[in-house]
Parts: structure tokens; sequence; C-alpha cells
């Protein structure tokens, strides 16, 4: 009997089209794994009835012999930043515990009108605020992945994607959606030794997404290969007019561009990049993703990103800003949680509801991003950084000259023990010193896996292109994916 | 600039997050912390330079001025923490 | 313009009042969603998931908002800013569902404008002083909290959250209620001759925003304070009047005036510190990242200009050369309602001088007796042309056609008919008239004697007999001449 936990996203479509097996065995077989997996706390909800009724459905228009969706028969895992009509949403927060969305994302239903059926809402950082998934109400989310030491501490599976990252990794799904507002698709996904892609963006709708930073929030897939994330990707994009800041373009065939001949492609490497004390293996990986890529046809080229070590900074103060106001939706008025202590007015009320139910890293956030729009400070603050964005913006405009995509590593580091960076949280926040960029200009950026460290995890190569790319990068991936060798999975240990 | 734990009761009532002494001490810190890094910004020579204002080249869409929405009263409803009839209720407003 | 004085103990005091416009804008759906702006609906009917700004929801703008602004600005002769942004204002309220409002800060879609005001519109001696506009921005209304529907709580209904507002902002250009009332009638009939706001203040699609600070005379600005929400003429010369005479007193005690909000009570006609506003307001401006700046293009911006009607000071310039009293004329160009039944009085083909002194006597004297303005007027102009139509071709007289018009506002029958029904057609008859003439100079023999020597005022008399007996309904001019021709 086929292991349906070891198909990617074609092979289920496939498989389900050319009537190897109903969708419906596939949805059942992945509930069972969900349903077995509770110790990675991957899932904030299942919903094994929704994967049941949306596999039904396909296998009836099958048998019916109606034309079938780009994710017909995929069961997928949603992240419960997408609201999902009937179906809990909370953005891991305490303050939507309950929140039962009566619409739904454009994104998921993009996804659901293509076929792809829902096995549940995937765990997250709280609003997407963290980089390992330890800011959620709901409890850490644990990467199946362990060190090779003999030891089982538990590892972060990065953020915020983390429920994402987790659940693909221990086959529990073989694709999930994610989004991206600093790297939050492709630092989890460099963590858990799989791909995910951010695109251009406008290209996926934020309707009906909880907004954390909404001129850097991005959705995109997270997935086991390239190809998967390419035939995601396109059922996930498209224009909407309900987003002002979507993007008015039909959808490439991405999926049938996959190519992975790069010749005449040059490949920039950035110098800024190099950070002095680079981890070795890091460093290591990086060399040989030029290679890979440099055997592929590309051609490689050094480029300077000047204004790189400011993005992080720049970044540090949009997305708070940004997120501070976003969030004053959340009052305990019309939906969510409400905390009236005895006799409080509605001031009082605002601030016991918004105390209690905000976790510490997002009221950091929001505390950083009202001092930073405060008056006084708005500009040498906000508009400073906003400036200065328009430099790493234009920093990537003259590598172009040059380049027609960039290599560099996902993150800094392999996947660090939960715990290990709570206390601090510049050090946490210092871990997407490599993804910030391309978020602040806007760019198609990926993750694939680029080989494991000495502690045999894995380690994350990313790919960024330019405005519009993503078929550039998704080759990009696609070469170093046919080239990596990267095999390795985590023990099922769970 | 650093923030001192007047500050930072400030922005925490201006944010309308209540917040207990020892949590304000400890946020004073941590602020400072971040707003230190952060204000190395500064140093970059941002003259003749403008603040982005898109990401991506893109024009604003405007809507034509039809109706095509409202009239959900029960979902605009549906999650509110106290619904007293057709109106969502607060703690009495004394204006 | 005027010479408004606050007499205190220590001499005179002048008033400096800038003032704040929220106009609704004329639209049927919200600035930033696609629910209606109907008024009076069931509560929390006209609002979608967007305008309660439920988790992920997004704003999309209204082109006809933006265009109502242009033309707004366009008829204030403003600078139209072809690139604007919207901001989030950033606050608190139960009657705010996102938690900020987005309005425009930094860069307004309207610029610098100016208006002409005249103390009274109507009397086209009165002196004449322009008002600044500093800005005309467009943003969110907010929603509405009831307070006396239960003993604890409040109640939020979100119908009128997210209705399109522009607030035009004043300079702080008006020294008197009278001006500060002048400025804002002559707002409102602009903007409802631009057809941008309705300008009901009593359904609260028009209301101010009143900063008022006194200093003396020629002096340094002194500290004002805003009276909020204002939504009377009336009310709002009141609460400049008290808060003045406040602040005079205030100082010349030994105070000091304090920067704050206040409220207009018109019970109490005072207004009164509004506390509830006053914790450290920060409004944390920024661009609204949900939405990208709004650039206007050629097109857009000529259709505005091109769809702008003629305006109140051009019309009337215009109808007094058509031969128009400067008063009347400045009487049927001071509101766009009387403006534009005049304008289709005219297009139905009557005289300029007729159509006018028709309106502003019989008609306006009709209404008036009825209690209705023009806009319910019984008879509409195509109506009225009928009328007016048969007294210039000469069918009826201006006498008889008083008696026409009174059945047609009883009746709604059209003038035609009744004249014909009624037989009131005027005679040119000149056989009947003589017969009526012999008659009644056989029955005045002692006065056609008087005449006859010299009494020349007794002409009006004979013309008096005779239209009597001929029912009013002979040609005057006919009477006149068989007369003279009759009395030698």
């Amino acid at each position: 009997m086929t292991d349906f936990s070891r198909l990617g996203v074609a092979a289920i479509r496939d498989g389900v089209a050319n009537g190897e097996f109903k969708a419906v065995e596939v949805a059942e077989a992945l509930n069972a794994r969900v349903a077995a997996a509770k110790a990675l706390n991957a899932f904030i909800v299942e919903t094994p009835e929704k994967a049941i009724e949306a596999a039904q459905a396909v296998d009836t228009d099958r048998a019916a012999g109606k034309p079938l969706g780009k994710m017909a028969g995929v069961p997928i895992g949603m992240k419960d930043l997408f609201c999902t009509e009937g179906v809990q949403t909370t953005a891991a927060s305490h303050i939507l515990e309950g929140f039962v969305p009566t619409y739904e994302s454009t994104v998921s239903a993009n996804l659901w009108k293509a076929g792809a059926g829902m096995l549940g809402k995937l765990n997250l950082d709280q609003f997407a605020m963290g980089s390992s998934n330890e800011t959620s109400y709901f409890g850490n989310v644990i990467s199946p992945w362990r060190r090779n030491d003999g030891g089982n501490a538990p590892l972060a599976p990065g953020g915020s994607s983390g429920g994402s990252s987790s659940a693909i990794a221990a086959r529990l799904c073989p694709a999930a959606t994610g989004t991206d507002t600093g790297g939050s698709i492709r630092q989890p996904a460099a963590f858990v030794g799989i791909s995910g892609i951010k695109p251009t963006y406008g290209r996926c709708s934020r309707w009906g997404v909880v907004a954390f930073a909404s001129s850097l929030d991005q959705a995109g897939p997270m997935a086991r290969d390239v190809r998967d994330c390419a035939i995601m990707l396109e059922a996930m994009a498209g224009f909407d007019p309900k987003d002002s800041t979507s993007l008015d373009l039909p959808v490439p065939a991405w999926e049938a561009g996959l190519n992975s001949d790069l010749k005449g492609k040059r490949i920039g490497i950035p110098k800024e990049y190099r950070l002095d004390g680079i981890d070795e293996d890091i460093a290591k990986m990086w060399d040989n993703g030029i290679a890979w890529l440099k055997d592929a046809g590309a051609e490689i080229v050094d480029i300077s990103l000047p204004h790189t070590k400011y993005a992080l900074p720049a970044y540090y103060i949009i997305a708070p800003a940004e997120a501070s106001s976003n969030l004053a939706r959340y009052d305990g008025v019309r939906f969510g949680l409400r905390d009236l202590p005895e006799g409080a007015g509605l001031q009082d009320m605002y601030a016991a509801t918004r105390a209690a139910g905000f976790g510490e890293e997002v009221r950091r956030r929001i505390m950083i991003g009202t001092y930073v729009l405060s008056a006084g400070f708005y500009d040498a603050y906000y508009t400073q950084a906003q400036k200065v964005r328009t430099l790493i913006a234009r920093d990537f405009e003259n590598a172009w000259a040059s380049c027609d995509l960039i290599l560099a590593p996902t993150a800094p580091s392999a996947a660090f023990g939960l715990g290990e960076k709570t206390s601090d949280p510049l050090s946490m926040y210092l871990n997407d010193v490599f993804a910030v960029p391309a978020s602040l200009a806007g760019l198609p950026a990926m993750s694939v896996p680029g080989g494991l460290d000495k502690q045999g995890l894995p380690l994350g190569l990313q790919i960024i292109g330019k405005a519009l790319d993503e078929q550039a990068v998704l080759n990009a991936g696609l070469a170093i994916e046919q080239r990596s060798g990267f095999t390795a999975e985590a023990g099922e240990w769970w | 600039m650093s923030v001192d734990k007047d500050t930072v009761n400030k922005i925490a009532r201006l944010s309308r997050i209540a917040i207990s002494d020892a949590e304000a001490d400890k946020m004073v810190g941590e602020l400072n912390g971040i707003l230190a890094w952060v204000e190395q910004l500064a140093e970059v020579d941002c003259t003749g330079v403008e603040p982005m204002t898109a990401v991506i080249p893109n024009k604003l869409r405007l809507r034509d001025d039809v109706v095509t929405d409202g009239d959900v009263r029960d979902k605009v409803l549906a999650n509110a923490p106290a619904k007293e009839g057709s109106f969502f209720g607060v703690p009495k407003v004394i204006e | 313009m005027s010479e408004y004085r606050i007499q205190g103990n220590t001499g005179e005091w002048e008033v400096v009042i800038g003032l704040e416009v929220h106009a609704q804008v004329t639209s049927e759906s919200k600035l930033f969603s696609g629910s209606s702006t109907g008024f009076g609906a069931e509560p929390n009917s006209h609002v979608s998931l967007v305008d309660a700004a439920m988790p992920g929801m997004l704003p999309v703008p209204n082109r006809e908002c933006l265009r109502q602004a242009v033309r707004t600005g366009m008829a204030i002769n403003a600078q139209i800013n072809r690139w604007s942004r919207f901001d989030r204002k950033n606050y608190f309220y139960a009657d705010l569902p996102q938690g900020y409002q987005i309005s425009q800060l930094y860069h307004p879609i309207v610029g610098e404008g100016e208006i002409e005001v005249t103390l009274n519109e109507k009397d086209p001696d009165s002196a004449v002083k322009k008002i600044g506009i500093e800005r005309i921005h467009v943003e969110q209304d907010a929603g509405k909290l009831m307070h006396d529907q239960h003993p604890t709580m409040s109640f939020v209904d979100l119908n009128r959250s997210g209705v399109a507002l522009m607030e035009i902002v004043s300079r702080p250009d008006m020294r008197s209620p009278q001006e500060a009332g002048a400025y804002v009638k002559k707002l409102r009939s602009i903007l409802r001759y631009v057809g941008s706001c309705d300008g009901n203040m009593e359904q609260g699609s028009m209301r101010a925003d009143v900063n008022v600070s006194v200093r003396k005379p020629g002096g340094e600005l002194g500290t004002r304070t805003e009276t909020k929400n204002v939504n009377s003429i009336r009310f709002m010369m009141q609460a400049i009047e008290y808060e003045a005479q406040r602040q005079v007193d205030l100082i010349e005690s030994g105070g000091a005036v304090v920067q704050e909000t206040r409220l207009f009570d018109p019970n109490k006609m005072e207004t009164r510190s509004m506390r509830s506003k006053e914790d450290a307001h920060d409004y944390r401006y920024f661009p609204d990242p949900d939405l990208l700046p709004v650039e206007l293009d050629d097109a857009f911006l000529e259709e505005c200009r091109a769809s702008l009607p003629e305006l109140p000071d051009a019309k009337r310039v215009r109808y007094e050369a058509m031969g128009l009293t400067a008063y009347n004329a400045a009487v049927l160009t001071a509101e766009a309602e009387t403006a534009f039944w005049f304008e289709e009085l005219l297009a139905e083909g009557v005289d300029a001088k007729q159509g006018s002194n028709w309106l502003m006597s019989e008609l306006f004297g009709a209404l008036n007796k009825l209690g209705k303005t023009l806009d319910e007027s019984p008879v509409n102009p195509k109506q009225a042309a009928e009328l007016l139509g048969l007294v210039a071709d000469g069918t009826i007289s201006g006498s008889i056609a008083k008696q026409v018009f009174e059945i047609m506002l009883e009746t709604g029958q059209g003038a035609a008919t009744i004249v014909e029904e009624k037989g009131l057609k005027q005679t040119n008859d000149t056989g009947a008239i003589e017969a009526e003439i012999a008659k009644i100079m056989a029955a005045n023999e002692d006065k056609v004697t008087e005449y006859r020597s010299g009494k020349d005022k007794l002409f009006g008399f004979f013309v008096g007999q005779t239209m009597k007996a001929m029912q009013g309904k002979a040609n005057p001019q006919i009477i006149n001449d068989l007369l003279k021709k009759a009395l030698g």
C-alpha cells in the first residue's frame, strides 16, 4: 500500500488524477498522521472532516469526468493566520481565542477552489511575531529534528511559520501555507530542511490574513520540494481587487516553466552577507551552493549590497510601527477576548483586555511601534527607516545591473534549542539578518535545503530574485535541489 | 534617545496595555536595548532620499461608487463578546 | 467687514475664529467599503466586515469620494494635489473599530484655496471678505455611541463608520460670529452647487469644529479652544459668542485659557470642557500601509473640472448682465436649490426678468404661506413656465395669472387647462369692450365731466371699472386705447 505521507503535492495530484488512488484515501492517511503527532504541537485546530469533505468532492468530480483543480486531492495545513470561515482563527493569540470568522481569506479560498483540503490550522508565533515559534499562546511547536549528539533537546522549528515547517518535515502534510514578513517562510523552511518561497509583494492577496506589518506581509507556500512550491504558489496567487496592494497581473505557469538549466543566468554573491564570524558550516554550504549553480550553467559574480547591515534595524522600526496600529482593532469590543475588571470603564477595559490577550513579544512590539511613531520621534525613527528602506531597495536595483539572482544563506545558524534565545529579544531578532532585506524590498525569495551542519541539522540556501521573477528563483532552487542530494529526514520519535 | 520608566508607562497607556510596575521595570531595559540598536540608522546619510511609499511599483486602484456590501449584521455581530440586541455593548461612556 | 468687539474691563477684545467643517461626501457607498451610506437604517445593518474592522479586512478607496473632494477644491479655486496619501490617525474609542481613522495629514488631496463671503449674501452692498481655506482632506467618519439605552452600558452602531467626510479647514480669518455664520452658509451653498455634500446639518451631514481665541485688537494670537461637533449655524454663532466672552472673563480675572477640546450645550447655551477626551492625545499619524499613494491623472482632473456647475458668484454676475436687479440676482443665487429652479425656468424659455420677479414674489410668497421649501413646491418649473407663457403671449393678464396660480397650487392642474375650463382667456373683442365703456360712461357722467376738465387721475377709475365689467379678461392695452378714444 502507498505510504501517502511520502507523496508530495505533485505526486498526490497526479495519482488522484490518474486514478491510482482516491483523494479520500490520502486525506484519511494524513488525518491519522496529524492525530498521532500531537507531541509536535504543530496544529492548533485539527479539521479532519474538512480534509475528507474536500477529498470526497474531488473524487466525485473525477468520477463525473469534471476537470480537476491544480491542487485537487491534496490535503494541506493552513497557517492559523488565514481566516477560515467557520473554523477558529487565532493568530496563535489568546486575544483571538474562540474567534470564528464568518469569511474566508482569498488565499485559502483560492486553494479550496483548486481542490486542496484542510487538515487543520497550524500553530505559529503569536501574530507571526517571532523566529522560533515560542511566542504562541497555544504552546511551542517542536521541530521533528534532533541533534546527532544523542540528546533529545527539543529544537525550534523556526518562525513564525513553525507549525507549517514542523508539520511538513514530519510528513503530516505534503505542503502548507506560510506567511513571510521578515523571513517567516524561509527561516523555518531552512530549519527543517524543506523548501518555501515568499513571492513578490502583492502576488498573494492579504485579504483575510490577520495583519502583522501590512507593507511586508506576504503569503507563500512551503513544501518538500521546489516543484510542489511552484504548484501551490500558482494556486495561491492572483489579483484580488479587495486588496489595494495586490498586483493586477496574470499568474504565470510556474510549474510548467520549471527549468534547471541556468545558462546565461548570472548569480550575485553579496559580500555584505559574509559576516565576520560566519558559521563555518554555513559558509561551506554557501560555497557548495555556488558550485552547484555554476554546474547548472550560471555565471557567478561578486556584488555589493552596501546597506545590508541597516536592514534589520529598519525592519524593527517599520514592522512594529505598522503592527502597533494593525493590532489596535483587538480591543474587546467586536470580537475576541474581553477582560472587563469590576467597575472598569471603556479605556480600562481596553488596557486589561490587551494586557491579558497579547503575549509578551506582541506587547513588546506594540510598545516599540507606539514609541517610534509618537510625537517627536516619528521623523528620527519611522521616516528615517523608510528612507533607509528606499536605499536597501536601491541596492538591489543596482545589483540587477550585474546579476539576475542572488545566492546567500537563509539564516546565520541551524535550528537552535527551544529557550536558548528567549531571554534576549535582540539575539532572536538577529536570526533574521539574511531574510529581512528581501522583505523590505518586496522581492521574491526562496529557501531550499543546502545540507546539514556538524550536528546533523538542516541548513538553507536562499535565492533572491527580481520583482515578479519567481520563475528564475524557482529554477535556481530546482538546480540546487537536483545537485545537493539532500535526502535527510528527521527520525520519527514522537 | 533612551526611555525611562515614566516613558514606558506613557507608551503603555498610549498602547492601551495595562502594565505592572515590575513589567515596566523590565521593559525599560528591553526597550533601551532595542532602541540603542536601531539607532544605528542615524548614521545613514539619507540626504535627498524619499521615504519608501510602495515597495513594488503599483498604482492605487479606485473603486466604483456602488453598494456591494453590508446588510450582514449577523456576521458582523457573530463574534461580539457583549452583543446587545443589534448593538455591540461596551461599558458606559461618559462624554 | 464687521467691527465685532467684546468690551472687557481692560478694554476691547478681538475674536479670532477658524473652522474645521466636516462635510459628508455625497456617495452611494462608503469611503473604503461597499456598504451603503443611507441614512436612518437599522443599527449595524449598513456595515461590512471591513467597516467592523474584522481581522484581515482591507480598505479599497471609492473613486467618487475623491472626485467630489477634488471638485469641491476646484470650486474654491484651491490647489489640487495630484499626489496625495492616506494616513492613519491612531486612537482608541468605541466608535472607531480599526483603532485608527484613515485620514490625510501629511499630503491632503486639496491644498490652499479661498471663499468670498458677504455678511448678508442677499444684500449686494454688503462688504466682501476673503476667507482662506488651508486644505481639504478626505477621511472616514466614526460610528455612533448610544448612552441612554442601558443603565451601565453604551451601545455601538457602526452604520456611519467609514462614511466619507471632507474636512474643510479654514484659516483663522474670521473675526465675528456673523462672519463665521456667513462663511458656513457660503460654504454650504458651494457644496450644494457642486453636489459634493447635501449640507444637511440636522442629519449631521455637515458639522463644525470651532476654534476660538481672543486677543487685544491686532495683538498676538491667544490660546485657542476647539469646540467640537457643532451642528447648526445658530449654535455655532452662540458657541463663539459664549466662548469668546468666557475667555475674556477668564483672562481679565487673572486666569489663562487652556488649549482644550470643548462641547457646546445648546440647552444651556454654553461650552464646557470635554474631560473624557483629554488624556494625552498623541495620534501617531503615519502613512496607511494598506494603501498606495493617490495619483490623479489628467483625464480625472479634466472630468472633475468639466462637470463643475456654474458657481454662485459667477451666476450672480451673469444674472445681473441679463438685466436682473442686483438684489434679485443675489437672492436667486444664494442657495443652489433656488438657482437650479430658476435655471430650469429659464430653460423652459421664460424671460429672465419676468421669471425672476414671479419666482421671488408669487412663488416665494405662496410657499411661505404654505410653509414649504422650494424642493416641496407643488408647482414645478415646467408648470410655472406654462403659466408665465400664457401671460407673455397675452392669453391671460397678470391678475388672471394670480388666480390661475392659486388654482394650480390647490389642484395641481396645468395653467392652460385651468384657463380653458374656467374661460379665463383674455379677450381682444373691441366691440364688447366698447359696449361696456359706453355703459360705464353713461352711469358716471359726473366723472366723465371731471376727467374732461383735467382730472387725469380718474383714468385709472375707468380702467378698473372696465376691467371689472369684463371680469378681468380684457386685454389691458386695448382697454387703455379704447378708453382714451372714448373719453377724448
